[in-house]
């Protein structure tokens, strides 16, 4: 069956807290951390973006695997934050990974959710024989602008994964998406930052397509919460993930492992998919978890994933949560630099 | 500047260098004849592998206009452990960087040209502990 062969994660090394943010535009931090559930955030070094957090990760994931490099057929990334808007990001990828030229590749954009779609492309080449292997990223360096409350949550980091069906550390069982046409955040072409419908992204956004594609996939599976060791949602902040946990029925202990944005922020495209990679780290043969991302606009992929024994013979460290906590603090004025906030002269 | 930086895309973001099969040296980057052994050199493409050590480093304080963000930035040569010794930034603390220290080679932004033009990518190093909180 389908499934996932190998992982592998990246998250930039600088951190900024929320009261450092909180500071400088004379907000309360202690409400703000309250409010979002997100207490520091990661942020790219000045030369590092979506095709370089891309390429550490899938490099970490194919050197896990173990297997020859020329036996990945197709490579896609899916980001928010690519850094051409034309000329694909997939395309620096296959060539940093030295795989051969005979490869399929394709950039995704489906605002957090364009990593998880490219993992259902790969299952549909991989379960078709199109392809051995196939190699889908989620990443993004994302940006809110300047005072912004989305400035305490959007930050960088990325997942890669190997789809194949031989040699699978864990068999995704089913997945299902959920659709709507729903603005609750969107970038207009030539904005550098994003807008966002704030409250709206909530009730009829986030929260009505993950317990959608949630709760349609286990009921079509006839399995409920508790058969499951874990869950991951995606996390826009650290309240809406618990929240949509609650409401379909999962306890805080299943989703305590995955909910890596209290530390990191909502790395977008990679947000869900780093908190899965968190859970794979410590997760044992059999365990069987429910992973569900989302992305404005809006849309929602849910999977159900079975791990196999395979798990406890690939690399698994350093661990995510190992790499969350090897982290440096900056300040705001280093930030705003880093991340292009200041108007050169 | 562009078709020339696309023709050494595939020895920039990775290290591949070349080996003289007659004696057995490296060399990045590439060389398309061993200076040693000259005529009798045989050259094919190797891969040298990616960790290696500090044995001497600069820090550039004044930087020209593209990299004025970066600095103060550190320019090493890291002895790899393949062989050959590479020139490259090391993306670390000026204050940190010491001859010795074991890095491990990582994908980054080397420049771009401009906002409108392409952006360079290619291998820098890090700490071998990059990262650990200080």
């Amino acid at each position: 069956m389908v499934g996932i062969v190998s992982y592998g994660t990246y998250i930039p090394r600088y951190r900024i807290k929320a009261e450092e943010i909180a500071r400088i535009w004379g907000e309360n931090a202690e409400a703000i951390k309250n409010g979002l559930g997100v207490y520091e955030k990661s942020v790219p070094d000045i030369d590092e973006d979506t095709a370089t957090i891309s390429v550490m990760c899938a490099r970490e994931a194919v050197k896990r695997a173990g297997i020859p490099r020329n036996s990945i057929g197709a490579v896609f990334v899916g980001s928010e934050s690519h850094p051409y808007a034309v000329k694909p990001t997939a395309t620096i990828v296959g060539e940093a990974l030295g795989i051969d030229r005979f490869f399929h590749s394709a950039d995704l954009e489906f605002a957090c959710k364009a990593g998880t779609a490219g993992i259902q492309n790969c299952m549909a080449m991989v379960e078709s024989g199109m392809i051995r292997y196939g190699l889908a990223i989620g990443a993004d360096t994302s940006q809110g602008a300047p005072g912004d409350p989305l400035e305490y949550s959007a930050s960088a980091g990325g997942a890669a994964f190997i789809i194949g069906d031989d040699g699978t550390i864990a068999e995704i069982r089913d997945t299902l998406s959920f659709t709507t046409d729903t603005p609750d955040f969107w970038r207009r072409e030539g904005q550098p930052y994003p807008s966002h419908g704030g409250r709206f992204t909530g009730e009829p956004a986030y929260f009505r397509h993950v317990s959608t594609a949630a709760g349609e996939i286990m009921k079509r599976n006839n399995l409920s919460p508790e058969d499951f060791s874990y869950a991951v949602f995606h996390m826009p902040n650290g309240k809406f993930p618990v929240r949509v946990a609650r409401m379909l029925g999962f306890t805080g202990k299943q989703i305590e492992q995955g909910l890596v944005v209290r530390y990191i922020g909502n790395t977008y495209s990679g947000s869900s998919l780093l908190g899965f990679c968190a859970v794979l780290d410590i997760a044992r043969p059999e365990e069987r978890i429910l992973l569900t991302s989302f992305g404005s606009g809006a849309g929602s992929d849910a999977f159900i994933i079975e791990v196999t024994e395979n798990i406890e013979s690939i690399e698994r460290n350093p661990g995510v949560w190992e790499k969350i906590r090897n982290g440096v603090y900056i300040d705001y004025g280093f930030y705003a630099k880093l991340r292009r906030k200041i108007r050169m002269g | 500047m562009l078709p020339r930086f696309w023709r050494k895309i595939r020895y920039r973001y990775n290290l591949i260098g070349t080996e003289c099969t007659n004696c057995g040296k490296k060399f990045y980057p590439p060389r398309n004849l061993c200076p040693e052994c000259r005529r009798k050199s045989r050259i094919s493409e190797v891969e040298l592998g990616e960790e290696g050590t500090v044995i001497s480093y600069t820090v550039i304080h004044d930087a020209s206009e593209p990299y004025k963000l970066q600095k103060p930035y550190v320019v090493g040569l890291v002895k790899l452990n393949s062989g050959p010794t590479v020139t490259s930034q090391i993306v670390c603390d000026p204050e940190s960087v010491e001859i010795g220290m074991r890095v491990r080679a990582v994908f980054r932004k080397y420049g771009e040209d401009g906002e409108d033009g392409i952006i360079y990518y290619g291998t820098k190093f890090e700490p071998l502990n990059a990262g650990e909180m200080e």
